[in-house]
């Protein structure tokens, strides 16, 4: 007994250092500990510093147990009577003292972190606006300044400051770069959360819906993209283009009738679920069906494949989501998911 | 029938201990079906709706049909012994709170079997989630009246314990006298009374939204959602510290017994409980770092956060220092009772992390915090409990657990818990989301889910292995000695296991802290007692605690379907809440003109009643 209690009283403080190994580890575009941003390096700064003092406080206290109970057994047929201690002022002293001297060493950049995160740059110029609706599940994100919105990837300019409005249109959801910023809860009503981040690189982000919101929560997941300042403006001039329609007549009408009353492409449409202007160039359908020439896993597939049987069974994809099964016949669903898998924006250079 | 009408506290102990060990079993049934569901990627062997059921479930019937009557029963095996006293000041009341809870419990169950199934908002049921407009069908209704009839059992037995801790201790218990168990449950019981009427109200004004259309938590119509989040953790968090506090106790207890030592820094250790349950009301907004309170908010309850590890920090070093210079004795229960130190550490360290609050913004609502309060409720309260079962077993069924079994069984559960929850830190900081009901493939999820899975089978297992010593054990012959762990230091080992209907033939004088101990390092057999052998009066049985409950439960029924049943007439779900409520206050009215002085048991009766029951 007494053996397997002490290895795995060794194992403890080694598991801790794994922490620190650990913390080079994690995609980088998705791990918390492996900052891409300024925002999330700031919050991982403050996060180290924590786990170094909850490390060796960690440390302390479990050589402290070890010793004392390898120490202090009570041997066979031992009928002897310990001193009865009442306690020690000095010692209750030092460890309330060094506890608080602890704090006070998190404490204080942890105040400092609270309001440099807190800071309001939406009334800077240089900064970019983009105001983020949730609904059960997905993400809508308009560009207030540049009048265009767009729905589950957020493409921004790289380096520049991202000023977020936080909103919902439905239940509490949570915004959520892990490489790039904490979190920030999207409340109904009248109240808006402010936050601000940024990429310095290029590249991909995964974003994810961080509060419980119905049965699709675990799959509310979004893409952040970092492009350069050219790129950027590109985008935007040609998400405000015109967009062609289908181009058979038949699957053109079926797309208009029955997509359109929800949906926008361009200048036409509904406004009430997520626009798919540009969406063959976006890195997945509904956030979560990749798209990938050379398909690993079974949520993966070609831009088209995932299109087809997003359309073809949206529940069946994300349970619960509100495009509910539309009545297509199989040429207008092929017609159109051809369609939409064409339809996109050439922006990178 | 002599178990539907007890008013006794041993008995009653025994009712919050089988209703606890049941319910226990259900939600850990329900956390293997989670961890099943999310031990590959992109599963689906649960449906999206049954995984939200299932954490919604776990997570309320773990910490309000589990955790809280476990503590329970233990509060009402051990405190009134502890402190020298003949039962608890209102037995009636003790009765009702048990039944109150049980109809509850059972109330929030029965919506497993209904067609819209069971709530699927979380045990926290942010709103607007758990409105009616996104939460249809009776799930979240059920919810709403379960807990708020559970809780009303839970308050009045808190208030029960209040009166009793301070108005029957024998003579010479003075506070500072007090075992620190008692102590543990002293102040839980005050949290109890201060928090759980904030949930009344919340669950009320929620049942208001659901059942009359009210608007309290709906922002379309003048509500405000906020509202619902600061309602639940000005009672969540102090809840948190009630399931602690006792498990806090039963350490303190076991520990020094198991040791042969006197508790290292007793009253530092009384000023820490009550610290700790002071500060407790003050940091419920920091599960709410993200919900945009501001940075003054933010930072003042970062700071209140944090310092809470002082007083926590005192208890642990109090435990090593009470084992430091002691005889240390590995029973069952001392295992768990060592095993529980460095687990609440862990616990605890990623709490102070927490607290941090820019970097909560990164640990909130991921796996990062389900490791934690796993930390800190697992490895801090179950263990904590387990501890005091086979500690007291002997004390409250007259028979002690098997010890090797015990032994594995600790073993069994201890590494399948830290191979459990261990790895789920790492999980969060990756970026996994808690409550999400599955996960792509391809982020680096894979394994760690894997042995995180294994390791809740193991959990299992454990789990399984205590209960089957329950059985062997009860197949035993009552046999155990009065101080079966000849280091007993407290009341409760002076008296007959188990004890006697009345507890104590004659109420013992306690001549100072560790009274039992005291007597016997002054070479005394037992305790000196009081008062002349004499008379003792006892509450009747009664059903009526049973029959209120019952009314409550109907009205439920009645309440959630008065919209459904119309097409039997209009309204009469009301008739069938109006029918139950009748029953609850016919009852309490009964109980008023009915005079039951309760009857008496005479000295001659003692001395054959007196040796083994
Ligand atoms: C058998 C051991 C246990 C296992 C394997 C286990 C596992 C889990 C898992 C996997 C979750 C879901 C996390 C998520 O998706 O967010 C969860 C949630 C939870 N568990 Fe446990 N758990 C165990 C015991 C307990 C105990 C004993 C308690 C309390 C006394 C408890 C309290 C909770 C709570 C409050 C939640 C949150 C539910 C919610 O999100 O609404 N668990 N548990
Ligand atoms: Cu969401």
């Amino acid at each position: 007994m007494m053996n397997r209690w002490q290895f795995f009283k060794r194992l403890a403080p080694l598991l801790a250092l794994m922490v620190l190994v650990l913390s080079a580890c994690g995609r980088a575009d998705l791990s918390a500990l492996n900052p891409q941003g300024p925002v999330a390096q700031e919050q991982f700064g403050l996060m180290k510093l924590a786990f170094s003092i909850m490390i060796g406080v960690v440390v302390i206290v479990f050589a402290l147990c070890l010793f004392v109970i390898v120490r202090f057994r009570r041997r066979k047929g031992d009928k002897s009577i310990p001193k009865q201690v009442e306690g020690s002022h000095k010692l209750e002293i030092i460890w309330t003292v060094i506890p608080i001297i602890l704090l006070i060493i998190l404490g204080v950049p942890t105040v400092q972190t609270v309001f440099n995160l807190s800071k309001d740059h939406s009334n800077d110029p240089d900064a970019v606006k983009v105001i983020v609706t949730s609904h059960q599940y997905w993400w809508e994100f308009e560009y207030p300044d540049l009048g265009i919105k767009t729905a589950q990837e957020l493409v921004i300019p790289k380096g520049k400051t991202i000023t977020i409005e936080a909103k919902t249109a439905d239940v509490l959801h949570s915004f959520w770069v892990p490489s790039l910023a904490g979190k920030i809860d999207t409340n109904p009503g009248g109240s808006t959360n402010k936050m601000f981040f940024s990429a310095p690189k290029e590249g991909v982000y995964l974003g994810k819906c961080a509060e419980l919101c119905g049965p699709s929560h675990g799959l509310m997941d979004f893409k952040v993209k970092s492009v350069d300042d050219a790129s950027f403006d590109r985008w935007a001039a040609a998400l405000q283009e015109p967009v062609a329609m289908p181009s058979d007549p038949a699957i053109a009408a079926a797309f208009e009738s029955k997509c359109l009353v929800c949906h926008a492409v361009g200048d036409k449409g509904g406004p009430l679920y997520p626009n798919l202007t540009g969406i063959g160039s976006r890195d997945s359908v509904g956030g979560i069906l990749i798209n990938t020439d050379d398909p690993k896993y079974s949520n993966e597939g070609s831009t088209y494949d995932n299109l087809h049987r997003w359309i073809e069974n949206p529940d069946d994809v994300k349970p619960g989501n509100l495009m509910g099964k539309i009545d297509l016949t199989q040429q207008e669903l092929d017609g159109i998911a051809k369609y939409l898998s064409e339809l996109t924006l050439d922006y990178e250079k | 029938m002599d178990w539907l009408t007890t008013v006794d506290h041993k008995k009653i102990g025994i009712l919050y201990l089988i209703a606890g060990g049941f319910f226990f079993l259900v939600g850990g049934l329900e956390a293997l079906l989670i961890r099943i569901q999310l031990w590959k990627p992109l599963n689906d062997f649960v449906s999206a709706d049954t995984y939200n059921e299932l954490i919604t479930m776990h997570g309320t019937t773990m910490i309000f049909l589990a955790a809280m009557p476990m503590l329970f029963a233990l509060m009402n095996a051990v405190v009134p012994l502890q402190i020298g006293a003949r039962d608890v000041a209102f037995p009636f009341v003790n009765a009702l709170g048990f039944w109150t809870f049980f109809f509850g419990a059972v109330l929030l169950n029965v919506s497993w079997f209904t067609s819209t199934g069971a709530p699927a908002a979380g045990w926290t049921a942010y709103a607007p989630l758990s409105g009616p407009a996104f939460s249809t069908g009776h799930g979240m209704d059920y919810y709403v009246l379960g807990l708020q009839i559970a809780g009303i059992g839970t308050l009045i037995g808190g208030i029960n314990f209040l009166v009793t801790i301070i108005n029957m201790r024998a003579p010479g218990m003075t506070f500072m006298r007090m075992p620190m168990f008692t102590w543990a449950s002293f102040i839980t019981s005050a949290l109890i009374l201060f928090a759980f009427p904030a949930l009344a109200v919340g669950l009320a004004a929620l049942m208001f939204d659901r059942v009359f259309d009210a608007n309290f938590f709906d922002p379309n119509n003048g509500g405000n959602a906020v509202l619902w989040e600061h309602i639940f953790w000005i009672f969540g968090h102090p809840e948190v510290y009630i399931l602690i506090l006792p498990a806090f106790g039963v350490i303190s207890e076991v520990i020094s017994t198991f040791s042969r030592k006197r508790l290292f820094g007793y009253s530092s250790m009384v000023f820490a409980t009550i610290l700790i349950g002071f500060l407790g009301f003050m940091v419920w907004a920091h599960h709410m770092f993200t919900t945009g309170l501001g940075p003054v908010a933010n930072a003042l309850f970062s700071i209140a956060t944090m310092l809470i590890a002082v007083p926590t920090g005192i208890k642990i070093f109090n435990w090593i220092f009470t084992m430091w210079g002691g005889s240390i004795k590995f029973t069952s229960a001392n295992l768990y009772a060592v095993g529980f130190i460095p687990t609440f550490v862990m616990g605890g360290v990623t709490g102070v992390m927490l607290a941090a609050a820019p970097a909560d913004f990164q640990y909130h609502d991921t796996y990062f915090v389900v490791a934690h309060f796993h930390y800190v409720i697992v490895g801090g309260l179950i263990l904590g409990i387990f501890s005091g079962l086979h500690y007291w077993w002997p004390k409250m069924f007259g028979r002690v657990l098997n010890e090797t079994l015990g032994k594995w069984t600790f073993w069994m559960f201890y590494i399948g818990f830290h191979l459990t929850f261990f790895i789920q830190h790492f999980l969060g900081l990756l970026g996994m989301p808690r409550r999400i009901w599955t996960y792509l493939d391809g982020l680096g999820f894979n394994e760690m889910n894997l042995i995180s899975t294994i390791g809740a089978i193991m959990m299992g297992i454990g789990t399984i292995m205590f209960f089957l010593n329950v059985v062997i054990t009860n197949a035993k012959p009552q046999n155990a000695a009065d101080d079966p762990w000849e280091d007993g230091r407290t009341l409760e080992w002076t008296i007959p296991s188990p004890p006697p209907e009345y507890n104590f033939k004659q109420t013992p004088l306690v001549r100072g802290y560790d009274a039992y101990w005291k007597e016997k390092m002054d070479g005394h057999k037992g305790m000196t007692p009081a008062e002349p052998i004499g008379s003792i009066h006892m509450p009747s049985p009664s059903i009526l605690p049973f029959t209120m409950s019952l009314g409550l439960f109907i009205t439920g029924f009645g309440l959630m379907y008065s919209r459904d049943w119309t097409f039997i007439t209009e309204h009469i779900g009301f008739y069938v809440a109006g029918l139950g409520l009748l029953i609850t206050f016919g009852s309490m009215f009964l109980r008023s003109v009915y005079d039951d002085h309760g009857f008496h048991i005479e000295p001659e009766e003692l001395e054959d009643k007196g040796v083994k029951a």
